[in-house]
């Protein structure tokens, strides 16, 4: 017996689905092809941004595991609390560097005004989602660091509900809350990149250009074939 | 082309397109930056100094301590007169008419005469002499407490000022090394140098930690008067001079040891090293306020005028897109 079929108008679940895949079809979202401008070291920083996030999440989530005191007095702890610090410092690395790419690439051109403005917000939610670690570290650096950083959060009033000198809340920022904001916001990043493409360059002779897009074997060849179809990279 | 969005003549790609493998790119650059973690973390490991106890506090500077207790109970600390969102004492910091400290309230409330001292004291039920003094201090009028705890605190401000400055410590106040005592000579000073001596003890047992502890249940995470308390002494500051952490150090982005901290925090620091901030009494919110703005003009860059096209004035992209323009000029 089969399923009797739904009526797409009114399936939310239809719905959603095909504005899903009208946004972003698998060859755009997975694709195996990119424009010939992609070549160069500059865009290795936005997946190195993203690999240091999955090693901050993969070695925090160990250290959740084991509870916030395992790192002080076990030396597999120590060692994974290293691998979490500095992939924190990686990761603020090559977001730094990726941003300041993107920002002479005004790779916000285009219509991509969203993918600057996610990234730039990712930054901003990882500075806090740092803080509260280094406020739980439950050592020197967190007494003193948490001490000092009070008097800014409570100069304008942040300090009457994000107490960093509250341990049990700075956790759960920590580990819960400011992840799941900046994975979020990664999500939406890296999802609009792939909806709108990378940025091209900047034109510098449009004649030539124009040409080079028009020959077939000049400048110009279609994209592959799981992108002619939908026009990905547009 | 409206304000908000200059001329943009960016056109889709129409050029050439080469292989590429997502899946593969990205499991290589988890590899790799796996790889570089653990050989940073082989190298330097990370740090982790052993947090400060108000025990090792009273046993290294014990007048340090008790000064630092006095000023708590005669409302001079820090905490004290805070304001929020700890205390009505003060309004707390204000830039122009922005008052944001005061507007968000007393949301931790902490009397430290009360919650650092004497609710402490009270603990310690199998001392009778000392119980006896704790009620006569809390049964005075507000006036006799406060002249009460200014008698005590006077010879220790007075001794902390001649070490500060380097001259010859009054001798109203004198420390036995051997026992770690500290006795003060305050006429009219009530019952306090006894509560206080008994606070000082209360702190070398490491008693005195759990009765600061925010909570009236068993499990306890919050550390805010225990913290508030230490930070109102010395102990901390000596230990974050040591390691380059103060404010004027550009301690915000520093960690213990030659670690890299928090780097990226850098524009913070630099703004109380610079006046007017450096030397304002609401240096806090005048750069929080600032970084504020320039945190809403970096997410807004795209649609700033000026900003926007400095891309396209200054060519870098020619060096970053080398290949392509190469590429192109051969065709």
């Amino acid at each position: 017996m089969s399923a009797a079929p739904t009526t797409p108008s009114k399936s939310w679940t239809v719905k959603v689905r095909e504005k899903g895949v009208e946004a972003l079809p698998p060859e755009r979202l997975l694709p195996d092809g990119q424009p010939t401008y992609v070549a160069s070291w500059i865009y290795v920083f936005g997946v190195a941004s993203i690999a240091s996030l999955i090693v901050i999440i993969g070695s925090g989530c160990i250290l959740a595991l084991k509870g916030p005191a395992w790192w002080h007095y076990t030396g597999v702890g120590h060692f994974f609390n290293s691998i979490h610090m500095w992939s924190v410092e990686l990761f603020f690395f090559a977001m730094v560097v990726h941003l300041w790419g993107k920002y002479w690439m005004a790779a916000w051109r285009g219509g991509r005004g969203r993918v600057w403005v996610t990234g730039a917000i990712t930054f901003l939610i990882a500075v806090p989602a740092a803080l509260t670690g280094y406020v739980s570290q439950q050592n020197f650096d967190a007494q003193w660091i948490s001490t000092q950083a009070k008097d800014g959060l409570n100069s304008v009033g942040v300090g009457a509900f994000f107490n960093v000198t509250n341990f049990g809340q700075m956790y759960s920022w920590h580990i819960l809350l400011l992840p799941i904001a900046v994975v979020a916001l990664v999500r939406a990043h890296v999802l609009l990149v792939r909806r709108n493409g990378v940025v091209p360059p900047f034109e510098i002779d449009t004649k030539k250009a124009a040409i080079a897009a028009a020959s077939p074997d000049g400048g110009g060849s279609p994209p592959p074939p799981s992108l002619t179809s939908t026009g990905a990279q547009s | 082309m409206s304000f908000l969005r200059p001329k943009d003549d960016t056109q889709p790609w129409k050029g050439r397109y080469q292989p590429y493998d997502l899946i593969k790119e990205a499991s290589i650059a988890v590899g790799v930056i796996t790889l570089l973690a653990v050989l940073l973390t082989v190298l330097f490991s990370s740090p982790d100094d052993k947090s400060s106890t108000i025990s090792q506090w009273s046993h290294e500077l014990p007048v340090n301590f008790a000064t630092a207790a006095a000023t708590e109970l005669n409302g001079t600390s820090g905490t004290a007169g805070y304001g929020p969102p700890y205390n009505h004492n003060s309004q707390g910091t204000q830039a122009w008419i922005l008052r944001p400290q005061k507007w968000l309230g007393v949301s931790h409330p902490i009397n430290t005469a009360d919650d650092f001292v004497i609710k402490p004291l009270e603990t310690v039920s199998s001392d009778p002499a000392l119980q006896r003094g704790v009620a006569e201090y809390k049964a005075a009028p507000e006036k006799q407490k406060q002249e009460w705890a200014d008698a005590y605190a006077k010879p220790l401000e007075e001794y902390a000022t001649a070490e500060e400055e380097k001259k010859t410590a009054p001798s109203t106040v004198s420390v036995d090394l051997s026992t770690g005592t500290v006795t003060v000579q305050a006429s009219g000073a009530g019952p306090v140098p006894l509560m206080m001596t008994s606070l000082l003890s209360l702190a070398k047992s490491g008693g005195l930690e759990g009765g600061l502890v925010t909570s009236s249940q068993f499990f306890q995470t919050d550390y805010t008067k225990p913290l508030l308390f230490m930070a109102d002494g010395g102990l901390l500051a000596e230990r974050a001079e040591g390691q380059h952490l103060l404010g004027e150090q550009w301690g915000m982005m520093n960690e213990t040891g030659s670690y890299p901290g928090q780097p990226w925090l850098w524009l913070y620091a630099l703004w109380y090293q610079v006046e007017p901030f450096k030397s304002s009494e609401n240096a806090d919110i005048l750069v929080m306020l600032v970084m504020g703005v320039l945190s809403l003009a970096f997410i807004c860059i795209p649609f700033i005028p000026g900003i926007n096209m400095l891309p396209r004035k200054i060519p870098i992209y020619r060096l970053i897109w080398k290949e392509h323009y190469r590429a192109q000029q051969n065709a």
